[in-house]
């Protein structure tokens, strides 16, 4: 079973509560889950959609075909009647719509009329809705109870029981109603969680002991400010809307500085003006996280849309040279991971640490039986309390074999903690001369290099292990690479995917490049214009790739869509 | 008890006879007279000869960058509230690079104290003019001298409703010294304003010329009047008064986020979480 619905609609209409709801009813009655949203910069009219796809499997992308289109304005249908499967229908309410349509695929009904008859308002004709699209799908109403009654319980018993007699309602009109209706559903597993990249983001911040978050909303990164913000009385968290990027990055330097462990977010013009602020994480060896959630540029570009533009700014952000890390995550549960582990490196060796993602991964709701959170990085490498009183002597910026001098915490013990953006000495202190500035920099730079270096896990590997075909993709095309790769499996190909951009991973737990080199077509994989990825890789082993798969529309990729151009590709090896 | 050597820090790098050294010493004795320990309190500084002070006075110091000392400031108050920290910062610096922030630590009213090291004139780039200079001052990069009216910090921190605003004078070091103290003392975000001759670059706002014309503000003077603050900070030309212009206990911020009530940021446990329980929201 593998089923896609597709809410459309008006900004103000409701498309994101019905897709919110329904993944919700679908994961709690124990399916797999995927959805994305597509949305306009506007808070009324526009057309936004929200697509969700069910599967009793595992499912990790957006696919065309659409079983279930649910048009609550015109323009749905103008755009995405063409993509019905053969048994695809259309649900709308010709009242609403002002029109009807004769066609087989469409299925009138009054959602408005049944609505205010249930005793509710116009609103909760997305409640029918949401009801008759469990109707179609032949699916038990008892789930979509359960979920209605948590979701609305501080509304109060009212609204409560107007939305289940509407649900109740659109789901037995259109199971008498929708004689076309053909899905079957099997019996499912036990009950999905469903978690939105920015939000696993956040939640890897909170459990790796992240204590202040300062941030200013910007597009796709305000979601994972508003999970940090929702956690902040319960895990105890200060989190600060700042007056302006650069004071959310100097704000989390200084509470870093302070001892504790903070972050910032923004998307791409947010972090242009944070890049100063970066550089001087990098020079006061302040551990900083940092999140990047792309949108397509350049300037304001397209806010709520998505690209993967942004990987060498990313890299070469912040004047002067310093060390860093850059992760991509290409799932939910990678980015949980990966921030955990952004947290860890920041702080392990006292430097900046990007967390790059975009509005795809951003806005994403990814399924799973359950997360394995007990791997997460949970060091403290802080200097505190006895441990710091107890030294005899005490230099920030003492010059170590390792290049990782002591972390102390201003105002903890007797020692001083000193450090400066300018260069400086051991204590701390503005140094102008020629080999202290030699010290500092192999200290700061090249000695912590290779011990970061060697912290980075190799690229991801399906499919084949001699593959005449490689597919190689970063960031949040992971999913979409899978299933395209899959679908293409009778083929002898596999998928690279990174997600531990830099420092670039070395070929010792796998090799990568004899891989590539031994395979007659190589296919690098971005959602931007120039090939950023294929950029760095080509600088940091001097691999070139065969052919390149670029999109920069700023709308992501679905299965059908990339394992076509894979396969157009593929078809002149 | 501690002694003034106490505070002795690296040798200071500024010109002979520059306004920094008064405000230095004056600040090396209310920290005695205070009985902060060095370790005790940290200063945030930025860019400019008044960033450099912190290495010239032993203490905590995160020498930032040119303009964002307050945000700095603002996430080390929040990580640890419990220690006292000072900003110490020139007019380009506080007053033109950083103002934005200047106008939200007024709002936040986060309680740390900003030493404004105000020359009228840029020193660490040899003499341009700046926000403070003075309408016509010439230099290499204002050929026909600066266009723009000079800036007024303390009608602004009036009209913020800054919950503490002074100005003191580097030439008078007893002054300046109560002033820092009383500053230092008030909860809430203060800002004092310091006259400090240039030696170098300002040849107009020299010593004598800032002598002439400051004068304490008459004891009779109620700094809790707001009307009556905003005409004194009016004052800048012929006369200029220097003391506490204006002051309005309000609650400050620290004491407005729940998370902090208990203790500070820094000192609470456990650092992580428990796993458990984190994802059923998500089901």
């Amino acid at each position: 079973m593998d089923y896609t619905v597709k809410i459309g609609g008006e900004a103000g209409q409701g498309v994101d509560t019905v897709g919110t709801v329904l993944s919700k009813i679908f994961t709690r009655a124990g399916y797999f889950v995927f959805s994305h949203q597509d949305y306009e910069s506007r808070i009324r009219g526009g057309h936004n959609f929200i697509q969700i796809r069910l599967s009793d499997r595992p499912v990790t992308a957006s696919r065309d075909p659409v079983d279930i289109l649910v048009a609550l304005d015109r323009q749905s249908i103008t755009d995405h009647e063409k993509e019905l499967s053969d048994s695809g229908m259309v649900v709308y309410d010709a009242a609403a719509l002002k029109e009807k349509f004769e066609r087989p695929a469409f299925l009138n009904l009054p959602f408005t009329e049944i609505a205010v008859k249930q005793g509710g308002s116009k609103i909760m004709s997305n409640t029918v809705a949401t009801g008759a699209v469990l109707g179609m799908l032949g699916m038990d109403p008892a789930i979509a109870r359960e979920v209605i009654k948590d979701e609305l319980k501080q509304k109060g018993e009212q609204v409560v029981k107007a939305n289940l007699d509407s649900i109740e309602a659109g789901h037995a009109l259109a199971g008498r109603e929708c004689l076309r209706c053909s899905f079957t559903l099997p019996a499912a597993g036990q009950k999905k969680m469903l978690i939105t990249g920015n939000e696993a983001i956040g939640l890897g911040a909170v459990l790796s002991g992240c204590k202040f978050y300062s941030g200013y909303p910007m597009t796709p990164s305000t979601g994972t400010f508003n999970f940090v913000a929702g956690k902040a009385l319960e895990c105890g968290i200060v989190v600060e809307q700042a007056e302006d990027e650069i004071a959310a990055i100097n704000m989390a330097i200084g509470a870093s500085f302070g001892g504790i462990r903070s972050m910032t977010a923004s998307s791409g013009g947010g972090f242009s003006l944070m890049v100063e602020g970066l550089s001087l994480a990098a020079m006061t060896e302040t551990p900083l996280v940092i999140g990047l959630a792309q949108r397509p540029g350049p300037a304001t570009g397209l806010p709520t849309r998505t690209e993967q533009g942004e990987l060498l700014f990313a890299l070469y952000a912040g004047h002067g040279e310093f060390p860093r890390v850059i992760f991509a995550p290409g799932t939910a549960e990678q980015a949980v991971h990966l921030t955990s582990k952004a947290f860890d490196l920041a702080e392990k060796y006292q430097i900046p640490a990007i967390l790059l993602t975009d509005q795809y991964l951003a806005d994403t709701s990814w399924s799973y039986d359950s997360l394995n959170l007990e791997t997460l990085h949970t060091v403290d490498y802080r200097l505190r309390g006895d441990a710091f009183r107890g030294l005899r002597t005490y230099k920030r910026h003492a010059l170590t074999g390792n290049g990782v001098s002591p972390l102390g915490i201003p105002g903890d013990g007797q020692h001083l903690i000193v450090t400066d953006s300018d260069e400086h000495d051991e204590e701390g202190h503005i140094v102008e001369d020629a080999e202290t500035r030699r010290r500092m920099v192999d200290k700061r730079l090249l000695k912590k290099m290779p011990l970061i270096k060697a912290e980075i896990e190799p690229p991801t590997l399906h499919g084949s292990d001699r593959p005449e075909v490689v597919v190689v993709g970063w960031g949040s095309t992971y999913g979409v690479m899978k299933e395209a790769v899959e679908r293409l499996a009778p083929r002898n190909i596999a998928m690279l995917h990174f997600s531990e951009i830099y420092p670039f991973p070395n070929t010792q737990k796998l090799d990568y490049l004899a891989l590539l080199r031994g395979a007659k077509k190589t296919i690098c994989v971005e959602q931007n214009a120039m090939g950023k990825f294929a950029t760095l890789v080509r600088s940091e082993t001097g691999y070139s790739f065969g052919s390149h798969i670029l999109k920069y529309d700023g709308r992501p990729f679905t299965v059908e869509s990339l394992s076509g151009e894979i396969d157009a590709h593929v078809g002149r090896v | 008890m501690h002694t003034l050597e106490e505070y002795e820090g690296r040798t200071p790098a500024w010109c002979p006879g520059c306004g920094n050294f008064g405000i230095r010493k004056a600040f090396q004795q209310a920290m005695v007279e205070l009985d902060l320990a060095p370790h005790q309190f940290t200063i945030v500084s930025g860019i400019g000869q008044s960033g450099k002070f912190p290495h010239y006075v032993r203490c905590n110091t995160f020498n930032g960058l040119h303009g964002r000392s307050l945000p700095v400031a603002t996430g080390l108050k929040l990580a640890n509230h419990a220690m006292p920290v000072f900003v110490f910062c020139g007019d380009g610096d506080c007053y033109g690079e950083g103002g934005n922030h200047l106008l939200n630590a007024m709002r936040r009213n986060i309680n740390v104290t900003l030493f404004v090291h105000d020359n009228q004139i840029y020193g660490l780039t040899k003499g341009q003019a700046s926000p403070t200079s003075m309408e016509g001052t010439a230099s290499k990069t204002q050929p026909f001298g600066a266009l723009a009216q000079p800036f007024n910090p303390m009608v602004l921190a009036v009209a913020m409703d800054c919950s503490f605003v002074a100005r003191g004078f580097a030439g008078d070091i007893d002054h300046l010294k109560e002033l820092m103290k009383e500053a230092i003392k008030h909860q809430g975000f203060s800002l004092v304003d310091i006259l400090q001759p240039c030696v170098t670059f300002n040849r107009v706002n020299t010593y004598d010329w800032y002598r002439k014309r400051c004068y304490p503000v008459e004891t009779a003077y109620d700094p809790n009047d707001r009307v009556e603050a905003f005409k004194k900070a009016l004052e800048f030309g012929e006369r200029i008064p220097l003391g506490v212009l204006y002051q309005h206990q309000r609650p400050i911020f620290e004491e407005k986020v729940p998370v902090l009530r208990e203790k500070p940021l820094v000192r609470q446990e456990p650092l992580f979480p428990r796993v458990a329980g984190m994802l059923n929201e998500f089901y």
